[in-house]
């Protein structure tokens, strides 16, 4: 929106914009009555009152509860309004739905690296459907990132070591700007780009110029081989590393008789520090990738390993972000 | 300056006031009420000081607590033990130092005060034994740290005070050389910065404890006047405290 | 009519005239003095930082100077604002020169201690200065890891040892003003007699006892990460850059309410002395510091909702962030009411009063937006965050400090100022501020991102708005230097009490005697009694 061509308010590009907008018109319709009344109390009082002779004093009045209640309680009313609404809005941009379209990005200084399932890379511009849930998987390979689509109205930090989401419904064709908004160095300024909606029929044209690498999970499927994984994990279950078909969604028990459900914080855990959860009844013999393995290729082997599951979930658990690091048997966080 | 009008102020009874007095307080009794209250607020700041430290090791502890119990195994309970037992004993000749000067006791409450000073250099020397070994077995977080060096090396020194991942009781754990690397250097990096903060505090201890005895030899404390021993010894009990959660916190992790 | 009035013969600021007995003094008095001109100093460092972010951010393009030196400019300008200016600022210089004298005291409990305090200032001034001359820190005054730990090329430990040095300045003024408080009251003071500027002052010192020794364990973590190479945030390591978060803001956000709630204190002094009236629902007020200090400790997440902290947590910390709202807005609230019925003024003090309470309220509303879950993850790391903290910090607390100044002016010199320049320098910087401000929570919603020296075409007229309200501010700032330093030549000679104010401060000669009383008062009357004030000024006429 503009005025006299000056932008004041940013697209409504995402399905739930007009939800986080209208969420910020009523705590602006409220902070701003409450910031006239006392503006316009203090200026007519200050007026009003105004001593007559020098050495006027003013009434001795010392307060009144009924007054500290009434300012105190609606206040906290209104308060609670505000948090709850805030709230629920906030658990929605939280859950992606299932079945929202995957993309990964990896945030450095100051790039950020997208990636399709589809094979197709893309840097500091990304590619959407309108009218199709798209989630994002995000982590960093150095410091903290964060990024930042203002007409979507969402934002998730980038942080190295662990993946955390975000995800959007976009609603209107067009380029809108990315931004990273975590401070992280010399060119955090220039860490910014686009994200393009494209109508779906014209996304799916784009995705038709794709990658000469095939798709995600098909490079995967070639690192499966080059990283000799095929060896152990036979489908038939009885190599050294148990089948990787239909296990994602699956609930794993492990040596120590815990379980774990096998989404994408367990698989990329399992190839950083394999020994850390291992399933019952497998011994402890497979290699960790720790530094052998870059943070592309490695969402490209969790691709393959999900696309052998195709009847799972593509979600992960929305409410906790995957924490996945080089570190003995940590739980899940939260 | 203004002793004249200020004098005019006060309302007990006799005219002399205790050399010790400040001006700007009417009694001794508040004077010392306030010193007393001042330092134990101090001591406040202090325990949310080690306090962000001890959160970052629980949380840690938890998540790594099998990496943990490993590095905790090579700390040597000998001279963790015997520093805390050399802690207790110098709190105790301390309390009897603030003791001694309650009394009015010139002679013990300097004899009492060295005597805690010793125990306090006695604690230090310890500690500059085991930091000693840690840097001999490139057991300090950073490019130079080794976890396995130790192991390696552990044989050819028959060395009493360690103990090493092949002791008994030890049960199996599931943790790859590269985890051990990794994660290890956080409990270190924790124990250092732990133990060396609270040796930092030992040492200023001990200086606190130099000029107080230097002030109770020249006779500064009387029966009405020994704040400064009475503070001082608030001081050295608390840093008594930290170490004793320090020592089953680092020390005994998961000891057999 | 009362004879000319003349400055006292005797009093501290000629107590005594070599620079020794400045430099060794006891007295609380000198003390805030020199905290003054030290606080001065570095707020115009500070300020000169803030030109330059302005005059880069005026044009989309990154061109008047490089990435990194802006980056340094905005980190430097956060470091030596927060720590070296807005937290010492009111508690060093207003709340040592008053609180004794309010309490009827003759000093601080720890007099000696004061003055280490202000070593302690310099000193960690020094550190933070040099490290700024040997080519600055790049970091933001957040610190972040792992760029502060192991990405930036930067004075980062010097940086941190400085802040590190400043905090223990800090937290023994803290002491200070506690132990004081409980111990040095005169007879008949009694906690419900205390002028609520000691109420926010207590509060505040709290709040430094228990929060300052959390950032400076922090910064001893951030050192030895950096320094030794140790791994406790490193992520390579199975460290946690998310913890360094949660220990920062445990600190970070308790400190914003050392910065607000000693101006709070004064804002209740100027609304009662200019509206001749007891602050309508003293106890109220009174309380309120106390449930600002709290709650701001239990608040800390709420900066930290979009670095992945979970839903639930998240949901836990913005509840609570709403209910440190509640008390803020009973303090504007009971404001307002006592003007009703009061005999009200337009001095400066009280504009900068009335200024107070609007930019504050302005402020503390946009808290409300950050709070929202669901629209902080929009607001996060935008401007429109810059401009909720600069409302607050500058709206709030630099025009409380200088509310306070104009006001105790008098007291602390014995002259008055330039009502007239004074006057305008207060207008000035409302409009400037204003101008410079408000504009930034239009371009932080459009998205604008923090800590860019660049930024889309399209928001420039915003920022080149921004831009030009600074240029007010700044100026608006400079003028009290001029007719201040003006007043103590040539400034009418005000007397012990030209305001007709109530509180024991203003029983004493202007500037007072080194001791404070000649007779250690005895206090019977309730505070905010203008009556008693009214009847004794008939007596003298």
């Amino acid at each position: 929106m503009q005025i006299f061509g000056i932008p004041i308010f940013p697209d409504q590009a995402s399905t739930f914009a007009k939800d986080v907008d209208a969420l910020y018109f009523f705590i602006f319709a409220v902070s701003a009555f409450f910031a006239l009344v006392v503006a316009v109390s203090i200026l007519y009082f200050g007026v009003r009152y105004h001593k007559t002779h020098e050495g006027d004093i003013g009434a001795r009045i010392e307060g009144s509860l009924p007054l500290e209640l009434v300012w105190s309680v609606i206040p906290t009313v209104i308060a609670m309004v505000m948090f709850g609404w805030g709230a629920s809005v906030f658990y929605h941009l939280r859950r992606p739905p299932d079945q929202a379209m995957q993309i990964y990005a990896v945030g450095k200084q100051w790039m950020w690296k997208f990636q399709h399932l589809e094979g197709q890379r893309e840097i500091n511009q990304l590619h959407v459907p309108a009218g199709r849930p798209v989630k994002i998987t995000i982590s960093s390979e150095d410091v903290l990132h964060s990024l930042y689509f203002p007409a979507f109205r969402t934002k998730m930090d980038a942080i190295p070591g662990r993946y955390t989401e975000l995800w959007f419904e976009a609603t209107t064709p067009g380029t809108y700007h990315m931004f990273c908004t975590e401070y992280c160095g010399t060119n955090h300024a220039g860490m910014i780009g686009s994200v393009t909606v494209l109508e779906p029929s014209a996304f799916q044209a784009w995705l038709q110029g794709g990658s000469q690498e095939g798709s995600l999970a098909q490079r995967g499927a070639r690192l499966f081989e080059s990283l000799a994984c095929n060896s152990c994990h036979l489908d038939t279950g009885r190599g050294h590393g148990p089948s990787l078909k239909d296990i994602v969604g699956k609930t794993e028990t492990l040596e120590d008789g815990s379980t774990v459900v096998v989404d994408d914080a367990y698989l990329r855990e399992s190839i950083l520090s394999s020994q850390a959860k291992i399933v019952r009844g497998f011994k402890p013999l497979m290699p960790t990738f720790q530094g052998l393995i870059s943070e592309e290729n490695l969402v490209a082997l969790i691709e393959h390993v999900k696309s052998m599951s195709p009847n799972a979930t593509t979600a992960a658990p929305a409410a906790s972000p995957a924490s996945a690091d080089p570190a003995a048997g940590k739980p899940e966080k939260k | 300056m203004s002793d004249a009008v200020a004098h005019a102020d006060h309302g007990h009874a006799h005219a002399a006031h205790h050399p010790a007095l400040q001006h700007h307080f009417d009694t001794m009794r508040q004077q010392k009420e306030a010193a007393v209250i001042g330092m134990w607020l101090f001591l406040l700041t202090e325990i949310l000081f080690f306090g962000g430290l001890f959160v970052a090791y629980m949380i840690y502890r938890v998540w790594y607590f099998d990496a943990f119990a490993e590095a905790s195994r090579r700390l040597s309970i000998f001279w963790g033990g015997l520093n805390t037992a050399v802690l207790i004993g110098s709190s105790l000749t301390m309390a009897l130092a603030v003791r001694a000067a309650q009394t009015n006791n010139r002679k013990w409450t300097v004899n009492w005060l060295v005597l805690t000073m010793l125990l306090g250099c006695v604690f230090l020397g310890a500690k500059v034994i085991e930091y000693e070994d840690k840097f001999a077995n490139y057991e300090v977080p950073g490019s130079s740290y080794n976890w396995l060096y130790h192991e390696q090396h552990a044989a050819a020194g028959g060395d009493h005070s360690e103990a090493g991942a092949a002791a008994e009781g030890h049960r199996e754990l599931s943790l790859t050389p590269a985890q051990l690397q990794n994660t290890t250097q956080i409990y270190f990096s924790l124990y250092f910065t732990m133990t060396g903060l609270h040796a930092l505090h030992m040492i200023i201890g001990v200086g606190l404890m130099l000029v107080i005895t230097r002030m109770a030899w020249k006779g500064k404390f009387d029966a009405e006047y020994f704040t400064p021993v009475e503070l001082s010894g608030l001081y050295w009990h608390f840093v008594d405290i930290v170490w004793i959660f320090l020592f089953p916190l680092l020390y005994l992790v998961e000891r057999p | 009519m009362l004879d000319k009035l003349k400055i006292p013969e005797r009093h501290y600021m000629n107590d005594g005239h070599s620079l020794r007995s400045w430099l060794l003094t006891k007295d609380h008095k000198r003390i805030a003095i020199m905290y003054l001109m030290s606080i001065s100093v570095m707020f115009f460092i500070g300020g000169l930082f803030a030109v330059g972010i302005r005059f880069e951010l005026a044009t989309p393009q990154g061109d008047f100077v490089t990435a990194d030196t802006y980056n340094k400019f905005f980190t430097m300008h956060g470091v030596i604002m927060v720590f070296f200016f807005l937290i010492p600022s009111i508690p060093a210089v207003l709340g040592n020169f008053l609180i004794p004298p309010m309490i009827g005291a003759k000093d601080l409990a720890f007099p000696r201690i004061n003055l280490l305090s202000l070593y302690i200032y310099w000193l960690g001034g020094f550190f933070t200065l040099y490290a700024m001359i040997v080519g600055g820190v790049d970091t933001g005054w957040t610190f972040y890891t792992p760029y502060s730990a192991a990405s930036s090329n930067t004075s980062v430990v010097p940086t941190a040892l400085g802040i590190f040095i400043a905090g223990f300045s800090s937290i023994l003024t803290g002491l200070n003003f506690i132990v004081t408080i409980h111990r040095m009251r005169a007879p008949g003071m009694t906690w419900f007699r205390l002028p609520l500027f000691v109420w926010a002052h207590y509060a505040t010192s709290l709040v430094q006892v228990l929060g300052t020794p959390v950032i400076a364990i922090t910064i001893v973590m951030l050192g030895v990460e950096r320094a030794l190479g140790f791994g406790i945030f490193d992520p390579a390591r199975g460290g946690d850059p998310v913890l360094f978060q949660h220990l920062f803001w445990f600190y970070s956000h308790p400190a914003v309410y050392i910065m607000i709630l000693p101006a709070l204190g004064v804002t209740s002094e100027l609304v009662s002395t200019f509206s001749r009236k007891i602050i309508f629902g003293y106890s109220f007020v009174a309380f309120s510091s106390l449930a600002i200090a709290i709650f701001g400790f239990i608040v800390w997440a709420h900066h930290m909702f979009v670095a992945g902290i979970s839903t639930y947590a998240a949901m836990v910390f913005s509840f609570l962030s709403f209910s440190v709202a509640i008390p803020s807005a009973v303090k504007v609230f009971n404001w307002t009411a006592t003007l009703y019925k009061g005999a009200t003024s337009w001095d400066t003090p009280m504009l900068y009063a009335y200024g107070f309470i609007g930019l504050f309220a302005i402020g503390g509303l946009t808290g409300l937006f950050l709070a929202t879950l669901g629209l902080d993850v929009h607001m996060h790391d935008t401007y429109f965050v810059v401009a909720h903290f600069h409302y607050i910090m500058v709206g709030g607390a630099i025009m409380g400090y200088l509310g306070g100044l104009h006001f105790w002016w008098p007291k602390m010199t014995g002259r008055m100022y330039s009502e007239f320049f004074s006057k305008v320098s207060a207008i000035m910087v409302f409009v400037g501020f204003n101008i410079t401000f408000f504009p930034q929570f239009v371009v932080g919603y459009l998205g604008m991102p923090r800590r860019y020296h660049s930024y889309p075409d399209e928001m420039q007229v915003l920022n080149v708005m921004s831009s030009a309200g600074a240029t007010v501010l700044g100026l608006g700032y400079v003028l009290p230097v001029i007719y201040f330093l003006y007043s103590l030549r040539f400034g009418r000679v005000a007397g012990p009490n030209p305001w007709g104010a109530s509180g024991l401060e203003w029983q004493m000669q202007s500037p007072p005697l080194t001791e404070n009383f000649v007779e250690v008062p005895v206090v019977t009357s309730e505070p905010y009694e203008y009556e008693h004030l009214v009847a004794k000024e008939k007596h003298l006429v």
